[in-house]
C-alpha cells in the first residue's frame, strides 16, 4: 500500500453514515479516507465496498454537513492505524485515539493496524492464572483468570459502572514470576474503552481513576453519547490494539474494560441498515456474531509471552432479557458471564451480583493449591450449593409458611440472608484479598450443621471449619455448640 | 498445468469476504482461485457470464479493483495421506503449526501457503500386494504405521484398476511412487499422497443399516438415547448448557477408531484446551493418548468467515478417507450454527433472496447433504471392509429457541436429538440432556443388540426406567399443585426411584476421573440395581415396611456411590442386589403375609421424608 493519496471531488450520494464516491481508481478495500468539508473541517472514513469505479465510504464522524459539491475525499492508501507507545498509560483519548487530556501528542514507538490479526489457536497458551479483583463474588465464586473474557451482563439502572471502576482499580495478579505463587502482587494495566456513555459517567471514571491513583496505569478511550455513533465501531478496536501492544510487546498483564457493548451493537445496526443489508434477529446484521467475536477473541495468552489480555466487556441487557441477541451472542463467545440482579440492587446490596446464574467457565483452571488455596474449589461449590438451597427454602417458606421448613432448611434459609448481606455485599472501596474472601466463606458456613456440608472434603472441614467452631464454642457457650 | 493455460480475471468489486471478478470465462463453480497480488485463497460460488463471485478464505483488506484473479482449475480439495492424524489444521487444511512458523508470529497473517501433509517425512511402507496381482479401486496396496494406534492403509486410487507391475517395501516420502499399476493401456504411478475435492462425497460399495451401537461412555446417551455406528446426532442448547463439554466427552470416549474434531466458529481457548489435553488423556480402548487417533480442525470465530464454511467439508472428507480404509470414524462438529451463519453472510453479500431469518433457502439441502455423508457401509475394495462415519453436530440456537431454522433443518435429517436444558445446567445437573424431550430413533434397533448381550434384560430395564421418569414428571405436577401429602406410598416410591435415576445414574461428572466414562457393562449393572431397589422396595412397602426407613437405608448410599467404582470393580455392583434384599427384608414386619392387607395402613402418609 504505497500509493500516494488520491483526491476526489466526485461524491455522488450520502445516506446515513455512508458516502458514495465515483470515478475512483486504485482504491483499496478497507482503506482509510480523509474527508475535507467545504468549510475546511476534516473527518475520517473507511472504504466499506468497492465496485469497479465506485467506492462506498463509512464516515466515522457522521455525514451531517457534508455536501456533494464542495467536499473532497482523500484516499490515504493505508488502513486505519493507531500509533502506540508505553506512554499511553495515564492518558485519556477520544474514541478515535486522539489525546483529549490536554497533554502532548504521543511519540509513537510503532503504528499498528487496529483490526489486528486472528491469534493462531496453536500459538495460544491456556489461561490458568488467577486475577484478584478484590470482589468476593468474583474472586470467591466466579474466579477470573488471565487471558479470559468475562462479560458483565447488566441492565439500565444497575451500578455496573461503579463495579467496572472498582475492578479496574483493584485488579492485581497474584505472584510475580510464573511458578512462584505468593511472591507478591502485581497491578494490572487497564485499558478502558467507553462507547456512547454520558459525560457524567465518563467524568465519574476519570475522576475516580485520578483520585485513587489508578490513572497512571490506565489508558482511557472515551466516546461520549453525543459523539458520532459510527466512531463507536472503531473505539473498542483501538483499545484492543493498544492492549495488544502493552501485553505482547511490553509484557504487561492488561485488563480491558469495554462499556457499553450495547451501544456498539446499535451503531453496527445503523450501518447495516444504511447499507440495506438483510437483517437478522431484531434488525441486527447477520454477521453480529462474527463481528463481536473478532473483538472478544483478541483476549488471551500466547506461548512464550509473559503478558496477557483479559477482557471485561459490559453490556446492558435491553429489558433485562438474557435472550436478546447482544447478550445471547456474547454468551456464546465469552468464557462465562457475571449477571447483575435488579432484586439485589433493590435490597441495597452492592455489588448486586446474581450468584447463581453467573458463571466463569475457566474457574477451575485458576484456583487451588499454588494458585489461590487448596480449599477454594470445594468451598466455592459448597457456598454455591448452600446459597441455592437457602434460596429454595426461602421460596418454600413464602408459600407454605416458615413452619413447613425442617431445621436444616431453616439454617440454610438464614445462611442465604447473611450470605447476601456479608459475602455479596461489600464496600465500593473495599478491596478483599482472596484469603479474606475464603475466610469469610468458612465463617458463614459455620451457620450450617457440619453434616450438611457435603461438597467439602473432611480434611478441609477439620482444617478450616473445626477451629472456628471450637473457638466459638469456647467463647460463646451453649448456643454455638447446639449448631453442631 | 503450465501457467498460461490458467484463467486470469480482474477484480471488479470487493465487499467483505466477497470478491467479484470479471474475465473468468471458462472457470467452473467451486474452482479455487488466488486473489490479488498477495494471493489470497478463495472459491467461486457464483458465475454469471464471465463474472465470478468468489468467497475469500482470508481477510480481503487492502485489495483493489483491477488486481488479478487466477483460477487454479481445480475445486477446493484436501490432501490425503499419512500425517493427517495428530495434526491441527485450519478450515482449509493448512497446519496451524506451519502457519506459525511461516508467519513467524503468534498471529495468522495472510497469503501463507503451506502444505497440508509433510513432503519431506519418510514413512515405512509395507506392501500388502505383490507384483502380478490384479487390483481394483479401493484395494489396499500396503500399509504405513501412522501413529502407534493407526495403521494407515494406502488404497488404489478411485478409478484405477489393473495389474501391479512393481511394488516394494521401504521408506518413502508421500510424493514418491510406491507402486505401479498397469491398467488397460495406461500405467499408473501410485503415490501415498492423493487429493480429493471436499464438496464431493467419496463413493462406497454398499451402504448398511446402522444397527451396531457406538458407545460413548455417557450413561444418559448409551442407555436412553443411543447413537449407532454411522448414525447422526444433534445437540442443540443455549450457551452455558454444556454443549462443548459434551462434544469433548464424545471425542474422548466414543468407541471410534478415528476421531475428527472440528471447531467451527467457536472459542480459540477451547481448541487450545483440546490441543493440550488430548495428548495427556488415555484412550480406554488402546491405552495410548487420545491424540494418537485424533485430528483437529479449527476455524475459530475470529478467523475468516468463508473458511468456516469450508471447514465442515474439509472435516468430513478426511473422515471419509479413513472410513474408506475400513475404520469407524466419529466426527464432532462444534458448532454447525456458525457454519450456517457463514452461509447466511455469503448469501447476503451475493444478494440472494433470503429465506427464514435471513438464511438462504438452500440451508436445508446443504445441511441434509452434509449429514447424508455419514453412515455405515461396505467400502470400495474387494475385501469387503466395513467402515462408518458417525456425525455429532452441536447447534447453538439463538436464545435457546429451538424453532429457529438451523435447529429445525438439522432435526429433519438427524436421527438422535439430545436436547440440552438450561434449567438442568442451572441446577448443575450435567450432562444437561433433558430426558423427557430428547429422543433417539436407533433405540429399538440397538435394543436387539444389547438384549443379546445382557440376557434379554436390557430393553425391559430401559423402558421401565424411562416410564418411571415420565411418571415422576406427572407426579411432580401434582405435588406442585396440592403438596406431597396427596401422594400414595407407591407414588412416593416412584418419586424416590426417579430421583435416584436422575442423581445416581443420569448425572455424570465429566471432570471426575472415574465417573467421566462408564462402560456398557457398568451402565447395565447400575441401572439394574436401581430398578431392583424399586421392585423390592415397592414390594416391601405393600407389605407394610416403613417408608422413611426404606428411603434412608444404608444401601442407598452404596447405590449413590456406584458411579465412582472403577471398571474392574463393577462386580461389586452385582453384590448390592443381595444387600438390597437383606436390608429391605429386615424392614418388612414379620407376619405381613399378603401385600393387600397392610398397604393402606393409615398414618404413614404424612411421614416426613428427608
Amino acid at each position: 500500500m504505497k500509493t500516494l493519496p488520491k483526491e476526489y471531488r466526485t461524491i455522488s450520494g450520502l445516506s446515513g453514515p455512508l458516502m458514495m464516491v465515483e470515478n475512483t481508481t486504485d482504491v483499496r478495500y478497507d482503506e482509510l479516507v480523509e474527508i475535507e468539508l467545504a468549510g475546511g473541517e476534516k473527518r475520517r472514513g473507511r472504504v466499506l465496498e468497492i465496485e469497479s469505479t465506485r467506492a462506498l465510504v463509512q464516515v466515522f464522524e457522521g455525514t451531517s454537513g457534508i455536501d456533494v459539491e464542495g467536499t473532497k475525499a482523500h484516499f490515504l492508501g493505508k488502513v486505519l492505524t493507531l500509533p502506540v507507545s508505553r506512554d499511553m498509560l495515564g492518558r485519556v483519548f477520544n474514541g478515535r485515539g486522539e489525546p483529549i487530556d490536554g497533554g502532548a501528542d504521543l511519540i509513537p514507538q510503532k503504528t499498528l493496524d487496529i483490526n489486528g490479526m486472528p491469534m493462531n489457536p496453536y500459538s495460544r497458551d491456556f489461561p490458568s492464572e488467577f486475577i484478584q479483583t478484590g470482589i468476593s463474588t468474583i474472586d470467591g465464586l466466579n474466579p477470573m483468570v488471565r487471558g479470559q473474557k468475562l462479560p458483565i451482563f447488566s441492565a439500565s439502572g444497575l451500578p455496573h459502572n461503579r463495579m467496572a471502576a472498582q475492578i479496574a482499580r483493584q485488579a492485581t495478579v497474584i505472584g510475580g514470576a510464573a511458578g512462584t505463587p505468593g511472591s507478591g502482587h502485581e497491578d494490572c494495566a487497564v485499558v478502558f474503552a467507553a462507547m456512547g456513555i454520558t459525560f457524567e459517567e465518563a467524568s465519574f471514571f476519570m475522576e475516580d481513576f485520578r483520585k485513587t491513583g489508578a490513572l497512571q496505569r490506565t489508558v482511557l478511550y472515551i466516546n461520549l453519547a453525543d459523539d458520532p455513533a459510527i466512531e463507536r465501531i472503531t473505539t473498542p478496536r483501538i483499545a484492543l490494539t493498544a492492549a495488544e501492544y502493552l501485553a505482547f510487546e511490553c509484557d504487561m498483564h492488561v485488563v480491558v474494560i469495554l462499556t457499553d457493548l450495547t451501544n456498539y451493537c446499535e451503531a453496527l445496526r445503523e450501518i447495516s441498515a444504511a447499507r440495506k443489508e438483510v437483517p437478522g434477529r431484531r434488525g441486527y446484521p447477520g454477521y453480529l456474531y462474527t463481528d463481536l467475536a473478532t473483538m472478544y477473541e483478541r483476549a488471551g495468552r500466547l506461548k512464550g509471552k509473559s503478558g496477557s489480555i483479559t477482557q471485561i466487556p459490559i453490556l446492558t441487557m435491553p429489558e433485562d432479557d438474557k435472550t436478546h441477541p447482544i447478550p445471547d451472542l456474547t454468551g456464546y463467545i465469552t468464557e462465562g458471564q457475571i449477571i447483575l440482579s435488579r432484586a439485589l440492587h433493590r435490597k441495597g446490596i452492592y455489588p448486586p451480583v446474581d450468584v447463581l446464574p453467573s458463571l466463569s467457565r475457566l474457574k477451575d483452571k485458576g484456583i487451588g493449591k499454588g494458585k489461590t488455596r487448596e480449599d477454594h474449589a470445594d468451598l466455592m461449590n459448597q457456598l454455591f450449593a448452600a446459597y441455592a438451597r437457602g434460596k429454595e427454602a426461602k421460596e418454600l417458606a413464602v408459600i407454605l409458611g416458615e413452619g413447613a421448613l425442617t431445621d436444616e432448611d431453616k439454617a440454610f434459609a438464614a445462611f442465604s440472608g447473611v450470605f447476601e448481606d456479608k459475602y455479596i455485599r461489600q464496600g465500593e472501596y473495599e478491596n478483599r484479598t482472596v484469603e479474606e474472601t475464603l475466610e469469610l466463606g468458612w465463617e458463614l458456613l459455620t451457620m450450617i450443621p457440619t453434616k450438611e456440608l457435603k461438597r467439602v472434603r473432611d480434611a478441609y472441614i477439620d482444617k478450616y471449619l473445626k477451629p472456628r467452631l471450637e473457638a466459638r464454642a469456647a467463647g460463646l457457650g451453649p448456643e454455638a455448640k447446639e449448631r453442631r | 498445468m503450465p501457467n498460461e493455460e490458467k484463467i486470469k480475471g480482474v477484480i471488479e468489486r470487493i465487499s467483505g469476504p466477497l470478491v467479484v471478478a470479471k474475465g473468468m470465462l471458462g472457470a467452473s463453480m467451486y474452482d479455487v482461485v488466488h486473489i490479488g497480488e498477495i494471493g489470497l485463497v478463495g472459491e467461486i460460488v457464483e458465475l454469471k457470464d464471465d463474472t465470478a463471485s468468489i468467497q475469500a478464505y482470508e481477510e480481503t483488506s487492502g485489495l483493489m479493483p483491477g488486481e488479478p484473479v487466477v483460477c487454479l482449475g481445480e475445486s477446493l480439495s484436501v490432501e490425503l495421506g499419512p500425517g493427517i492424524i495428530e495434526q491441527f489444521y485450519d478450515g482449509i487444511q493448512r497446519p496451524l503449526e506451519l502457519i506459525e512458523q511461516a508467519a513467524k508470529s503468534h498471529f495468522i497473517s495472510r497469503g501463507i501457503n503451506v502444505p497440508a501433509i509433510d513432503r519431506a517425512k519418510k514413512w515405512k511402507f509395507e506392501p500388502r500386494v505383490k507384483p502380478g496381482d490384479t487390483v481394483e479401486e479401493g484395494d489396499i496396496l500396503g500399509v504405513v504405521q501412522e501413529t502407534v494406534v493407526v495403521e494407515h492403509r494406502i488404497m488404489v486410487p478411485l478409478g484405477v484398476r489393473g495389474t501391479v507391475s512393481s511394488v516394494q517395501s521401504g521408506e518413502y516420502t508421500v510424493e514418491e511412487t510406491i507402486a505401479v499399476i498397469d491398467g488397460s493401456g495406461t500405467t499408473h504411478n501410485v503415490q501415498m499422497l492423493q487429493r480429493w475435492p471436499v464438496r464431493k462425497p467419496r463413493p462406497v460399495a454398499r451402504r448398511l443399516p446402522p444397527n451396531v451401537p457406538m458407545s460413548t461412555g455417557q450413561r444418559i446417551v448409551d442407555a436412553f438415547f443411543p447413537i449407532a455406528l454411522g448414525g447422526t446426532a444433534c445437540v442443540p442448547g443455549p450457551f452455558g448448557s454444556g454443549k462443548t463439554v459434551i462434544q469433548h466427552q464424545f471425542a474422548k470416549w466414543a468407541q471410534a477408531q478415528i476421531v475428527v474434531y472440528v471447531g467451527c466458529g467457536e472459542r480459540g481457548n477451547e481448541m487450545t484446551d483440546v490441543l493440550l489435553e488430548f495428548p495427556e488423556l488415555e484412550d480406554p480402548q488402546s491405552g495410548h493418548p487420545l491424540m494418537k487417533r485424533t485430528t483437529l480442525i479449527a476455524n475459530t470465530s475470529n478467523m475468516p468467515v468463508a473458511a468456516r464454511e469450508a471447514s465442515i467439508y474439509t472435516a468430513i472428507t478426511l473422515a471419509e478417507y479413513y472410513r474408506d480404509m475400513g475404520y469407524s470414524v466419529a466426527l464432532m462438529a462444534d458448532s454447525t450454527s456458525r457454519w450456517a451463519e457463514a452461509l447466511r453472510e455469503m448469501s447476503g453479500r451475493l444478494e440472494e433472496m433470503p429465506g427464514e431469518e435471513g438464511y438462504p433457502a438452500y440451508l436445508g439441502t446443504r445441511l441434509a447433504s452434509f449429514y447424508e455423508r455419514a453412515g455405515r457401509c461396505i467400502v470400495k475394495g474387494r475385501d469387503g471392509r466395513e467402515g462408518s462415519i458417525s456425525v455429532i453436530g452441536a447447534v447453538s440456537p439463538p436464545g435457546g429457541d429451538l424453532s429457529e431454522p438451523v435447529t429445525q433443518n438439522t432435526l429433519r435429517v438427524t436421527k438422535v436429538f439430545w436436547g440440552l436444558d438450561a434449567n438442568l445446567a442451572y441446577q448443575r445437573h450435567f450432562p444437561a440432556i433433558n430426558w423427557l424431550s430428547s429422543y433417539s430413533l436407533y433405540t429399538e434397533t440397538l435394543d436387539a443388540y444389547w438384549n443379546d448381550r445382557f440376557d434379554d434384560e436390557w430393553s425391559g430395564l430401559r423402558i421401565e426406567a424411562m416410564s418411571l421418569l415420565e411418571e415422576e414428571d406427572q407426579l411432580r405436577e401434582v405435588v406442585r399443585l396440592v403438596g406431597i401429602d396427596a401422594l400414595s406410598r407407591e407414588e412416593r416410591m416412584v418419586l424416590e426411584t426417579a430421583k435416584s435415576l436422575r442423581e445416581d445414574f443420569l448425572h455424570q461428572n465429566a471432570f471426575h476421573e472415574v465417573d467421566t466414562y462408564a462402560s456398557m457393562d457398568k451402565q447395565f449393572r447400575m441401572l439394574r440395581t436401581i430398578v431392583r431397589f424399586h421392585h423390592v422396595g415397592m414390594d416391601a412397602l405393600k407389605k407394610g415396611a416403613s417408608m422413611s426407613e426404606l428411603f434412608n437405608l444404608p444401601v442407598r448410599e452404596q447405590i449413590a456411590r456406584m458411579r465412582y467404582l472403577e471398571e474392574k470393580q463393577i462386580d461389586q455392583i452385582d453384590k448390592l442386589e443381595n444387600t438390597i434384599k437383606e436390608q429391605i427384608g429386615a424392614l418388612v414386619p414379620t407376619g405381613a403375609a399378603s401385600a393387600g392387607v397392610t398397604a393402606f395402613k393409615g398414618g404413614e402418609q404424612n411421614e416426613n421424608v428427608a
